[in-house]
C-alpha cells in the first residue's frame, strides 16, 4: 500500500495490550494459561505423555511426592506362590505343574510334546510379562490409577482433550452466536423474530435435558460430539449480547455514513460494526472456554463424555468417584487441581482482558 | 466590584490525573467574584475550564482524579468551601448554593414523580412535613411556570417536555431559597423558543428572590440580555472580566473580540467569517470579513434536485396487531438550485432531519418523489441508486459518532473510493486522500491516526473530506456545525463556503440555528411539526417573515448588544 504507513497510531488492540501489560495479575494469569497451552501443544504433538496408557506403576500406586511409602500391596508379594498345603491331596500334581517350566520336555507317558517349541515361546513371553510386572514401580510421584497409569501423564493427556474441547466448542459457540446475533440485530423484523423464537426455545429447555437431547440425536460418543453438543447449546448468551450491540450500533451515525457512501449490508455488518463489538465476542469466547471445560467434566462424569480409551479431566473424575471409596484420592486431586488452576487463571485473564478492551477508546 | 461579594474565588487551580504520573491542568490560577444579587456569566468554549470551576465550587469534582491545589480558595460569605468537611459542605451546597445542569432529561430520576423529587429536597433541607412540602412544591411549580401544577406534581419526568423538565429542575434548585444558583449550560439542550423562556425565567427569579446567579455558557451572545458581569475564559485562564456593556461594546481582549465577531449574525453576511486566529496573533482582520456576500435565487437557476410531496410516517406497535402512525414529514416540496444552498430550520421534532435522511434513502419515504435531474431517486431500485449515492452525500451532526472509531482516517477516506471504484489502485487512492486532507486543512500525519485523536472540528473536516472523495453534487449538512464551538464553527462554515465555490456543490443545510442558516443559505425553508410553514429567499425571510411561527423563531434569537 505504498506510502500510507507513514505513521499509524496505535489501534485499539495495541492500546489494550499496553493496558494489559501494566496489570500484574493479568500477566501472571496469562503466563499460567500460556504454560497450559505449551503443555497442550507438546502433548498433542506426542512430545510428552504419549505413553500415558503404559502401565508403569502398580495398581493404585500411591503418590510419592508427599512422602508415601509403598504400602502393603507390592507386585512381588502378589506374584509369589502361596505356600504349599501339606494336606492337599493334589499337592504332588501342583508341584509337578509348578515345576513344569523347568521339567524335561517328556511328559509322564514318555511322549515328546509336539507343541514343545510353541509352548516354550509362550512360556518365555509369560515369563517376560511376569518380569515386566515385577518392574512396575510401587510408587509414582503423583500416583497411579486402577490400571497403574501414571496420573501426571494422564492429567496432561486429559488436559489435551479438555482444553481442546473447551476452546473449539467456545469458538464455535461464539461464532454461531455472533453471526446469528449480528443477523438478528442488524436486520430486525422477521429475521429477528425467527431467531428470537429459536433463542427462546433453546433457553427455555433445561440445560442438561438439552444436552441429553443433542447427545441422543448425534448417537455416537467422541470428542467431536461433545464439541458439537456444547457449541449447539452454548451460543445463546453470545447471541443475546451481540444482538443488543448490533441493535445499538446499527443506528449510529457512522453506520449511516457507511450506508450513504454505498457500503453493502455485509460490509456494514462485518467491516464497520463488528470491529466495534468484537470485544464482546472475545470476552464471550474466554468466558465460554472456562464454562465448557467445566461442562466437559460434567458431561464425562455423567457418562456422555469422551469414549473409553480417551482420557479427559472429566473421565478422570468419573473414575475417581469409585476410587474415592477405596481411599485412592490422587487421581481426583490431580484432575481437580489442574482444572482449578487453569480455570482461575483463565477467568482472571478474562476479567483483565475485559477491562483492557473497554469500548470507550481512551 | 462589590466590597463584600457573595462568592470569592481566588487562585483556583485544578488538575486532572491522566494516569499514574501525568496530570493536566484544567484551571490555571483563576480568580473571580460573584457579587450579591447579580448575574455573572462565565463564558468559554469547550476545554476552557468553566464547568470545572463551577463543579469545584459545588464540590462535585471526581475525588479519584481531580486535584485542587491547596493554595486555592473558594470563599462563600467568608468561609472557605475547600476547608469544610464533606458533611458541612453538603449541607451548604443543597441549601445555600444550588445547581442546574445542561440535560434535564438525565438530571431527573425517571422512576419518581416530579412532586416526590421536589418534596424530598424540601423535607431534607427545610425540615418540612410531607403535607407542607407538597403544598410548597405546587407553589414552586406554579412559580416556574408549569401549567396546572396540582395535576403535574404527580407526573413522571417522561410525561413532560424538555422545557418543562428544565423548569422542574429550576424549581428544585430554588426550593431552598439559595443565595447562589449555578446554571451550567441550562439551555443548550433546548430549542430556541424554549431557551428564550428559560432565560427569562432565570432572570425573573433572580430579581424576585434577590439571589446571585452564576450562568455558565459557551455562547457569548446568549448572556447579553441576562448577565450583569461577564467573565471570559479560555484554556483554564480568565481572559477578560468586566461589566456586560463593557464586554460587548469595548472588549479589550483579542479573544473576546474574536468570540463576538466569529459567530454569524442575522444582520451581516461577510464573504468570510472571522476566526480566532485572525485576532489572536495580532493579525489584521482580512478584508473578506468586511465585504458582504449577496445571496438569494433569481428563479433562473438550474435545478439539480426537486422534491415533490415528500412524506414520511413512523409506525409504533400498539397492542398485538394495531399500529399507530406518526407523520414526521408531511407533504414537503422544494427545489434545490445547482451551486446554491437551501437552509432548513425548525425546532426538534419539526421533521427537518427526517427530510435529509429520506433523501439519502437512510429512511424509506412513505410518499412523494425526489427528482434528481428528472429521475426519481426514491422509487428506483437499490442497484440503480448506487450511482446516485456518489452524487448525494451527507454530513452528520455529531462528529464523534459519524466516524467509525476502529478505522484510521486513511481507511475512512479510502473506503468510499474502493466501493465506487474511484482510483486505479490503493496507492492512487491514498494519494487522493492525502490531497483531500490537505484541502480540508489537516496535516498528512492524520492519515494513520484514529478518530479519537482529533477534536470535534477536525473530525467534522474528516467527515467533509469523506464526502468529497465522491465529488457529490448535493451535500446534506444535518446540523453539521451545531455541536462545534463558536470559533470552530466559523472555520467549518468558511470551509463549506469555499468548497461550494470550488466544486459547485448544492447544499441542503439543516440547522436549528437561525443565524447560521441565514449566513450560509440562499433560500430558507421553515419547518414546524413536519410541515413547511414558510419558504423564501433568505434575506427576504429574515426581513419580512410572513408566518407567525417564523416570527416566533426570529424573536427568540438572543439579541446581544453589539459594537
Amino acid at each position: 500500500m505504498g506510502y500510507i504507513e507513514e505513521k499509524v497510531s496505535p489501534g485499539l488492540w495495541a492500546l489494550a495490550w499496553r493496558r494489559l501489560k501494566s496489570d500484574r495479575t493479568a500477566m501472571v494469569a496469562m503466563v499460567i494459561v500460556g504454560l497450559y497451552f505449551l503443555i497442550l501443544a507438546a502433548s498433542a504433538t506426542g512430545l510428552i505423555a504419549s505413553d500415558w496408557d503404559a502401565e508403569v506403576g502398580v495398581n493404585y500406586a500411591p503418590p510419592s511426592f508427599i512422602g508415601a511409602q509403598a504400602g502393603g500391596v507390592s507386585a512381588t508379594a502378589e506374584e509369589a506362590p502361596p505356600p504349599e498345603n501339606p494336606l492337599d491331596p493334589l499337592k504332588d500334581i501342583i508341584r509337578e505343574l509348578r515345576g513344569g517350566a523347568n521339567a524335561a520336555p517328556v511328559d509322564m507317558y514318555g511322549v515328546t510334546d509336539p507343541l514343545e517349541k510353541e509352548m516354550s515361546e509362550i512360556r518365555a513371553q509369560l515369563g517376560n510379562t511376569a518380569a515386566k510386572a515385577a518392574e512396575r514401580k510401587a510408587t509414582l510421584p503423583f500416583g497411579a490409577d486402577k490400571w497403574g497409569h501414571d496420573v501426571i501423564k494422564k492429567t496432561i493427556k486429559g488436559a489435551e482433550t479438555s482444553i481442546i474441547v473447551g476452546v473449539v466448542a467456545a469458538f464455535l459457540a461464539t461464532l454461531l452466536g455472533t453471526v446469528l446475533g449480528a443477523l438478528s440485530g442488524y436486520y430486525g423484523g422477521w429475521v429477528d423474530d425467527v431467531l428470537n423464537w429459536f433463542y427462546n426455545i433453546f433457553t427455555s429447555v433445561p440445560y442438561l435435558l438439552l444436552i441429553l437431547a443433542v447427545a441422543a440425536v448425534l448417537q455416537q460418543k467422541g470428542v467431536t460430539t461433545i464439541v458439537l453438543i456444547l457449541a449447539l447449546t452454548g451460543w445463546t448468551g453470545t447471541y443475546r449480547l451481540i444482538r443488543a450491540e448490533y441493535l445499538k450500533h446499527k443506528s449510529r451515525e457512522y453506520v449511516w455514513a457507511a450506508d450513504a457512501i454505498g457500503a453493502s449490508d455485509w460490509r456494514k455488518m462485518f467491516n464497520h460494526i463488528f470491529p466495534n463489538v468484537s470485544h464482546v465476542a472475545l470476552v464471550q469466547i474466554s468466558i465460554l472456554v472456562v464454562a465448557f471445560i467445566k461442562s466437559e467434566v460434567i458431561l464425562s462424569f455423567l457418562g456422555f463424555g469422551v469414549p473409553v480409551g480417551v482420557v479427559s479431566w472429566g473421565s478422570m473424575l468419573n473414575e475417581a468417584q469409585n476410587e474415592l471409596i477405596l481411599g485412592k484420592w490422587w487421581q481426583l486431586t490431580a484432575a481437580t487441581v489442574a482444572m482449578a488452576v487453569l480455570v482461575t487463571a483463565f477467568s482472571m485473564f478474562t476479567d483483565a482482558l475485559r477491562d483492557a478492551l473497554d469500548p470507550k477508546l481512551k | 466590584m462589590n466590597a463584600n461579594p457573595l462568592l470569592q474565588v481566588r487562585n483556583l487551580r485544578v488538575s486532572f490525573k491522566t494516569d499514574k504520573k501525568h496530570s493536566v491542568e484544567a484551571v490555571k490560577n483563576v480568580s473571580f467574584d460573584i457579587p450579591r444579587n447579580a448575574t455573572v456569566a462565565l463564558v468559554g468554549e469547550s476545554g476552557s475550564g468553566k464547568s470545572v470551576s463551577s463543579l469545584a465550587t459545588m464540590g462535585l469534582l471526581p475525588p479519584e482524579t481531580a486535584i485542587v491545589d491547596p493554595g486555592s480558595r473558594i470563599e462563600f460569605e467568608g468561609r472557605n468551601l475547600l476547608d469544610l468537611s464533606a458533611d458541612a459542605r453538603r449541607a451548604l451546597c443543597g441549601k445555600e448554593i444550588s445547581m442546574i445542569f445542561q440535560e434535564p432529561m438525565t438530571s431527573l430520576n425517571p422512576v419518581f414523580t416530579v412532586g416526590y423529587q421536589l418534596c424530598e429536597v424540601l423535607m431534607l433541607h427545610m425540615g418540612m412535613s410531607g403535607k407542607e412540602a407538597r403544598s410548597r412544591a405546587i407553589e414552586l411549580l406554579r412559580e416556574v411556570g408549569i401549567p396546572e401544577p396540582e395535576r403535574k406534581i404527580d407526573a413522571y419526568p417522561s410525561q413532560m417536555s424538555g422545557g418543562q423538565q428544565q423548569r422542574v429542575m429550576i424549581a428544585m434548585a430554588i426550593a431552598c431559597e439559595p443565595k447562589l444558583l449555578i446554571a451550567d449550560e441550562p439551555t443548550t439542550a433546548l430549542d430556541v423558543t424554549i431557551q428564550k423562556q428559560i432565560l427569562d425565567l432565570i432572570a425573573d427569579l433572580q430579581k424576585r428572590h434577590q439571589m446571585s446567579v452564576l450562568f455558565i455558557t459557551h455562547d457569548l451572545a446568549l448572556v447579553g440580555e441576562i448577565a450583569d458581569h461577564v467573565i471570559v475564559m479560555r484554556n483554564g485562564e480568565v481572559r477578560e472580566a468586566g461589566e456586560v456593556r463593557q464586554i460587548f461594546e469595548a472588549p479589550r481582549d483579542a479573544y473576546t473580540k474574536a468570540l463576538l465577531r466569529c459567530r454569524p449574525t442575522i444582520d451581516s453576511r461577510p464573504l468570510r467569517l472571522p476566526v480566532i486566529d485572525d485576532y489572536m496573533n495580532g493579525h489584521v482582520e482580512p478584508p473578506a470579513t468586511h465585504q458582504q456576500r449577496s445571496r438569494g435565487l433569481t428563479g433562473r437557476e438550474d435545478i439539480v434536485l426537486e422534491v415533490r410531496n415528500l412524506g414520511k410516517s413512523f409506525y409504533s406497535r400498539e397492542g398485538l396487531f394495531g399500529k399507530k402512525e406518526f407523520k414526521a414529514v408531511k407533504d414537503v416540496s422544494f427545489k434545490l438550485a445547482r451551486g446554491k444552498t437551501l437552509g432548513v430550520v425548525g425546532e426538534s421534532g419539526s421533521g427537518k432531519t427526517t427530510v435529509g435522511l429520506t433523501l439519502l434513502r437512510l429512511h424509506k419515504a412513505t410518499q412523494g418523489q425526489a427528482l434528481f435531474e428528472g429521475k426519481d431517486i426514491l422509487s428506483m431500485s437499490d442497484k440503480e441508486f448506487m450511482d446516485y449515492k456518489r452524487r448525494i452525500q451527507i454530513i452528520f451532526q455529531n462528529p464523534y459518532a459519524s466516524l467509525n472509531p476502529r478505522f484510521t482516517i486513511g481507511q475512512i477516506l479510502m473506503e468510499p473510493m474502493r466501493i465506487h471504484h474511484i482510483g486505479a489502485n490503493d496507492d492512487e487512492r491514498a494519494g487522493m486522500a492525502h490531497q483531500l486532507l490537505k484541502r480540508v486543512g489537516l496535516p498528512p500525519v492524520s492519515f494513520g491516526r484514529y478518530p479519537h485523536e482529533f477534536s470535534g472540528g477536525q473530525r467534522q473536516r474528516i467527515a467533509i473530506a469523506r464526502c468529497l472523495t465522491l465529488k457529490p453534487e448535493v451535500l446534506v449538512c444535518d446540523e453539521s456545525v451545531s455541536a462545534l464551538d463558536v470559533s470552530v464553527q466559523a472555520q467549518v462554515l468558511n470551509l463549506l463556503q469555499e468548497l461550494q465555490e470550488e466544486y459547485g456543490m448544492s447544499y441542503i443545510f439543516i440547522s436549528h440555528d437561525l443565524a447560521v442558516v441565514k449566513y450560509i443559505s440562499d433560500q430558507v425553508m421553515v419547518m414546524h411539526n413536519g410541515e413547511v410553514v414558510e419558504m423564501a429567499n433568505s434575506d427576504e425571510l429574515y426581513r419580512d417573515p410572513k408566518h407567525s411561527y417564523t416570527r416566533t423563531l426570529l424573536g427568540a434569537i438572543p439579541k446581544a448588544i453589539f459594537p
